[in-house]
């Protein structure tokens, strides 16, 4: 059988033999198989796009159009979590733009095997989510005519308040911390000459000072998804995951793209823009064929990194002066050309459309040759 | 016909113009401000000279010799009494100023240094462009130690600023374009080239103007006023400033005017070059009319989506074209329009005449254009139109000869492209073949309203009708509505039955549906079928049959039908068919419907897309056959409930509610569990959305279950055709929870919804629960809380297009020249790959069923 499936590898592509394999009965004879195959190679040849297809032009149309029929609403609850998303219309702009901030960032971390199960699941996730001093405070008093602040800590949490003095001390320069009996952290400062106000400063900063945690990481949430436990979180920070040791990195993900761009590569970041776009056609209902959503992917990560769709990244690549004229800032572009002394080819199809001459795709590709007599007349 | 050697553009040059190229382009130098002499004949040497061209019909071009709209006008030029700087290039201009040495203009950075510094800088430009690269040399020459010293000559350097827009400071002595011209002038080619200028086409200072360009008359026409007054253009009145100010400063020089006179009117003439260039310059007050209203000048005009490029350049405008309002009609063929006769007597085709068909067209020519189906124009070889009158008629008639073009009337079978704007995608500019119809709108069937979203509430469509051969073949070949019936954005069909026709055939092949047969011929012969010899000769026919009629003999299906999902017990759930007769099953939108519509896929399949067509024409019109005669009218007692039900029904929401209070109570006494990772708040939010939904599907299953069973309304439901069962549900028993923002609606800054309502209210009444349905009326509370959140959704519907808008003109302007090349890769329009197979795996989804290949179809066809 091996055989027949061979004689095809390089003839049509993996998953339709993987099909053919799982439809064929398990003891097809020979012939019939290789009937099948013809036939399928027959089908797969007549379903092949044509050369010259504009296929840039019917994926742009297939995304855009339903963009008129999704939502605005912009959030969406994942699961029973308080993590909203961006999700519809907002969030698919977002992608395409190519946006280096994107409004809610969100990881799925998913984990290696004795924790996939659910072991010390609570803990774990607690261990990740960033939390700042004002999380471990319980209140913050300043003695004016002393000039001290004592803070008291929260009584239930769970990092020594040792080492509470220990973060303040390497992160605040200035003050001297130390704890009083009642375990209340006592703020001097180390010059005589503070003034009052720069405790008021202090009060505020020691509020947002990073204690444990990830940082970026605001929120986590256990998750159970099939069989196996996951942690997502709102906030993202790969880099920062990927040293756990409880994370199994083959299958986390984050939402935004630049970051997989950064950690995993191009390559990743371009698969993340695909399943990011289908997420967002998912929650609305509407079907789009994944060839188009990898074409535009594959455009904006062709460069080697990640382009949006607007003036400054994939128009901007284009080698002609009056494509880019025709789209925004046309006096900047015809500006720029003109000192560089650029040439337009013609090449593609919007400056064809505007000196009226037949656009190079589709039927606009063949040409006739003919000869045409000289002699005047012969048409006449 | 003269015959035109074919030319076709290959390049476009980008540059600027030296003030040589300018002098040698010009055909006129301008000398004088004035328009018009006394005559209003055009003055020699004035703006409106007619060596730039022609706009008066009777004038001949003195460059060229040609008349009004053949000349297509000449380029005139001034020569400034002082260079000004153009005001497009200052930043240019300051960049190499500062990075040269006022003393040798050689570039400020060390020989040593130079050929190192070039590769990062071709680097720089590459990734970024032009001003980045400026800037990075910028930034390299300060970074050098040797910042204020010239490393060749080394003079000392001073700080050179801009005093916006156009004035250069240097060292706070002020820097004459005079003096900028000569410092640029003495910069070398290879220090420029550093800079990204190619000095093959561009000379940096050619950036500082000494000959000004003027524009032809042909792109500045003046208009005559109904007064007889004349209108210039306001290109034309800024030129006219310009070569004011130049005389006057001409003069002013020549006399040995004192300085200031001269700075002075420099700095005008400087004001009116600048703003005839842009007239929204952010420093300069904007050159305005009498009235005040600013000048239209030639940034704005090329500018946005008015401006020349895309309004005239990118967006074109078409003759032969229709457009009316449009209307349904299912006795036309999918791919038909019916087209008014008014207007198919104003649009024509043109017919070359040849020796065989001069007979047929001469019956046209005679007809004229009052009769229809005559002719309206005839074309001559060399290209002159004439119109057909009562009066030329017979000399026409004489005078043609093949070779003469006929431009006859639209008839029957002429092809057309149907359009509805918005545009979105191919199929809303398909080929429809002409059906001559009397009455005043267009007409389509009801079936291709899909891909056009269209409805009939007013909608309006165009009409075009192509005139070469080589666009009508392209339209028929690539354009017809069959040719179009999959989809490529998901690989299935976009056209199929809808509405009423889906209705009808669900009626048609209920079990009870049972006619004479001389009603079932009836029916069958009103949808275009003739030939009756191969029907059955049963005395009563079943509905099926008659379906079945309309089938290939050869065909076999198997699918199932809505049913399915309720009663899968029931033989009619599964839709079989064999031979090309219904065995059992019930027609309904899974098979007949639009995207789903499994038996309409397959017909198309098998049977190619024109037979496909014509068998969906017959359905759809049989559908509507059916209900011709069936009746179809939905009524309010379609949603009347029992009794009993209705009491149950109100039970339901009661309980519902009163569990909602309980949880309150649960809440504000605080034994109310959060849930894992949310405040109690959401959690009681949470729980009472969840509870009160949950009472709404479940009065919704008893409407369903308990109202009339076989009413139309029901049909329409069971059938797909229209409504679903949360509509039904809404009508006759309870509207639901109004959702606001994603969640109930909020008790915003005074603790409550509504003034009828306590403070701080968290039942469910008070927050948007509309307890009854659309029958038994709303309340005044509820019907405000509906219309809140039917606000809230006209609001999204008119925020979302202009965005969905720019997003599709962004996508579209992006992936427009894209395509798949001979070797299968897919490339843009520089060359470079994209993929190496388009998807992956090159299959063309519109070919596709729903982007992949049916094998097991193809294992079971196999024999």
């Amino acid at each position: 059988m091996d055989s027949v499936y061979k004689e095809y590898e390089s003839e049509l592509p993996p998953q339709i033999i993987e099909e053919v394999k799982k439809h064929v009965e398990k003891n097809v004879s020979k012939p019939r198989l290789k009937k099948i195959m013809e036939e399928v190679y027959r089908e797969y040849k007549q379903t092949i796009a044509d050369p010259g297809e504009s296929v840039g032009l019917v994926c742009a149309e297939s995304i855009g159009e339903p963009g008129t029929q999704m939502t605005l609403n912009t959030f969406h609850f994942a699961g029973v979590s308080e993590m909203n998303v961006t999700t519809g219309l907002p969030r698919l702009i977002e992608i395409l733009d190519g946006r280096k901030e994107i409004s809610t960032k969100m990881t799925e971390i998913h984990l290696k095997k004795p924790w996939s199960g659910g072991k010390d699941i609570t803990k774990i996730a607690k261990s990740i989510k960033e939390t700042t001093f004002e999380e471990h405070i319980n209140s913050i008093d300043i003695d004016m005519v002393e000039l001290t602040m004592v803070i008291k800590l929260n009584e239930d949490t769970d990092i020594a308040p040792e080492q509470l003095v220990k973060i303040l001390s390497k992160s605040v320069r200035a003050f001297t911390f130390k704890l009083d009996k009642e375990n209340n952290i006592v703020v001097r400062p180390s010059s005589k000459d503070a003034s009052l106000n720069s405790l008021y400063t202090l009060k505020e900063k020691i509020k947002t000072v990073w204690v444990s945690g990830i940082k970026g990481i605001t929120q986590v949430l256990p998750v159970k998804k099939g069989d196996n436990f996951i942690i997502m979180t709102a906030g993202s920070n790969l880099k920062e995951i990927a040293k756990l040791e409880f994370v199994d990195l083959y299958n986390t993900t984050t939402n935004d793209i630049f970051e997989l761009e950064r950690t995993f590569g191009i390559e990743a970041a371009r698969q993340g823009i695909i399943n990011e776009i289908q997420k967002v056609i998912k929650t609305q209902g509407i079907e789009i064929d994944i060839r188009h959503i990898m074409l535009v992917s594959d455009t904006m990560c062709m460069s080697g990194s990640v382009l949006g769709i607007n003036r400054y990244g994939i128009v901007k690549e284009k080698p002609s002066v009056l494509a880019r004229a025709s789209f925004e800032t046309p006096i900047k572009q015809i500006i720029e050309a003109s000192l560089i002394g650029e040439s337009d080819y013609l090449n593609s199809v919007i400056e064809n459309v505007m000196i009226n001459q037949p656009v190079p795709v589709g039927t606009g590709i063949p040409t006739l040759i003919a000869k045409i007599s000289k002699s005047k007349g012969d048409l006449k | 016909m003269e015959v035109q050697p074919h030319k076709k553009i290959a390049q476009l040059e980008f540059g600027i113009m030296s003030p040589r190229f300018i002098k040698d382009m010009a055909s006129a130098k301008i000398v004088t401000p004035e328009l018009y002499d006394k005559e209003g004949y055009p003055v020699d040497g004035g703006l409106m000279d007619v060596r730039l061209g022609v706009i008066d019909p009777g004038l001949k071009c003195k460059t060229c010799g040609q008349k009004l709209k053949e000349c297509p006008g000449h380029f005139g030029f001034i020569e400034l009494a002082r260079p000004v700087v153009h005001i497009k290039f200052i930043n240019v201009i300051m960049d190499l100023l500062r990075c040269t040495c006022r003393d040798c203009s050689r570039i400020l950075i060390p020989k040593n240094k130079i050929d190192k510094f070039r590769i990062q800088i071709e680097e720089v430009g590459e990734i970024s462009g032009l001003t980045a690269r400026r800037k990075t040399i910028k930034e390299f020459i300060s970074a050098l130690k040797t910042v204020n010293k010239c490393p060749y000559c080394k003079a000392k350097q001073f700080k050179i600023t801009l005093e916006k827009p156009t004035t250069v400071i240097e060292d706070e002595k002020r820097l004459s374009p005079i003096e900028i011209r000569t410092r640029l002038e003495k910069v070398t080619d290879s220090d420029i080239e550093l800079f990204g200028i190619r000095p093959e086409s561009v000379r940096p200072e050619w950036m500082i103007l000494t000959i000004l360009p003027i524009p032809p008359v042909t792109m500045r026409p003046s208009i005559t006023l109904e007064s007889g007054e004349r209108s210039e253009d306001d290109l034309t009145h800024k030129l006219g400033d310009i070569v004011r100010i130049n005389q006057r400063l001409f003069e002013n020089i020549n006399a040995g005017a004192p300085e200031i006179i001269i700075e002075d009117l420099w700095d005008l003439l400087q004001y009116h070059v600048t703003t005839f260039i842009d007239n929204n310059v952010a420093q300069l007050p904007p050159a305005r009319h009498r009235g005040g209203q600013p000048l239209k000048t030639l940034t704005a005009r090329i500018k946005s989506k008015e401006g020349r490029i895309r309004h005239n350049l990118v967006g074109k405008r078409t003759n032969f074209s229709a457009r009316t309002v449009i209307s349904p009609d299912p006795k036309l063929q999918i791919n038909e329009v019916g087209v008014p006769l008014v207007i198919a007597m104003k649009l024509t085709v043109p017919e070359r005449t040849t020796e065989w068909n001069m007979k047929y067209l001469k019956e046209f020519i005679e007809r004229g254009p009052g009769k229809y189906p005559g002719s309206n124009y005839i074309i001559r070889p060399d290209g002159k139109r004439k119109k057909i009158t009562d009066e030329t008629k017979e000399q026409l008639l004489e005078e043609i000869q093949p070779g003469y073009i006929v431009e006859r009337h639209l008839m029957d079978g002429d092809v057309t492209l149907f359009n509805r704007q918005p545009s979105l995608h191919r199929m809303s500019m398909m080929c429809h073949r002409v059906r001559v119809l009397p009455g005043l709108t267009l007409r389509l069937n009801p079936a291709v309203c899909a891909p056009y979203n269209a409805d009939f509430d007013g909608d309006e469509m165009n009409l075009h009708v192509p005139q070469t051969e080589e666009a009508r073949a392209e339209a028929e070949i690539l354009m017809e509505v069959q040719t179009q019936l999959i989809s490529p954005r998901y690989g299935l069909s976009i056209i199929g039955c809808n509405q009423d026709a889906i209705s009808g055939n669900y009626i048609l092949t209920q079990p009870w549906f049972k006619v004479p047969r001389s009603e079932a011929i009836d029916m069958l012969s009103a949808i275009g079928i003739e030939d009756f010899s191969k029907f059955t000769t049963k005395e009563t026919v079943t509905g099926k049959e008659i379906f079945s009629y309309l089938l290939p003999t050869d065909f076999n299906f198997k699918g199932l039908s809505r049913l399915y999902k309720d009663a899968p017990e029931d033989p009619d759930s599964v839709v079989e068919i064999k031979n090309g007769k219904i065995l059992h099953g019930i027609m309904d939108k899974n098979n007949l419907g639009e995207g789903s519509g499994l038996l309409l896929r397959t017909l198309h399949k098998k049977y190619g897309s024109t037979a496909m067509v014509d068998i969906l024409g017959k359905m759809y019109r049989l559908g509507i056959e059916t209900l011709f005669r069936h009746g179809f009218s939905v009524s309010l007692s379609d949603l009347d409930l029992p009794a009993e039900s209705h009491k149950e029904v109100k039970d339901i929401l009661l309980k519902a509610e009163q569990e909602v209070e309980d949880f309150i109570a649960k809440y504000n006494d605080g034994s109310l569990e959060a849930m894992p990772g949310r405040s109690r708040e959401e959690t009681l939010e949470l729980r009472i959305l969840e509870r009160l939904n949950r009472a709404r599907d479940d009065s919704g299953r008893i409407v369903t279950k308990k109202s009339k069973q076989n009413s139309h309304m029901m049909n329409m439901v069971r059938s797909g055709s229209r409504g679903n069962v949360i509509n039904l549900a809404q009508m006759a028993a309870c509207v639901g929870q109004q959702a606001l923002r994603g969640g109930r609606i909020s008790i915003g800054y005074r603790g409550r919804t509504l003034s009828c309502f306590n403070s701080n209210d968290l039942r469910a009444p008070a927050r948007g629960f509309i307890r009854n349905g659309f029958k038994d009326g709303l309340k005044p509370h509820e019907a405000f809380f509906m219309a809140m959140t039917g606000r809230d959704s006209l609001m999204d519907t008119a925020l979302r297009t202009p965005k969905s808008g720019y997003l599709y003109r962004r996508l579209a302007n992006a992936l427009q020249d894209l395509k798949v090349e001979y070797d299968y890769t897919v490339r843009d329009a520089g060359g470079r790959i994209v993929q190496f197979q388009y998807g992956e795996d090159s299959v063309d989804v519109s070919k596709s069923e729903a982007g992949k290949i049916n094998i097991r179809k193809i294992v079971r066809s196999v024999e």
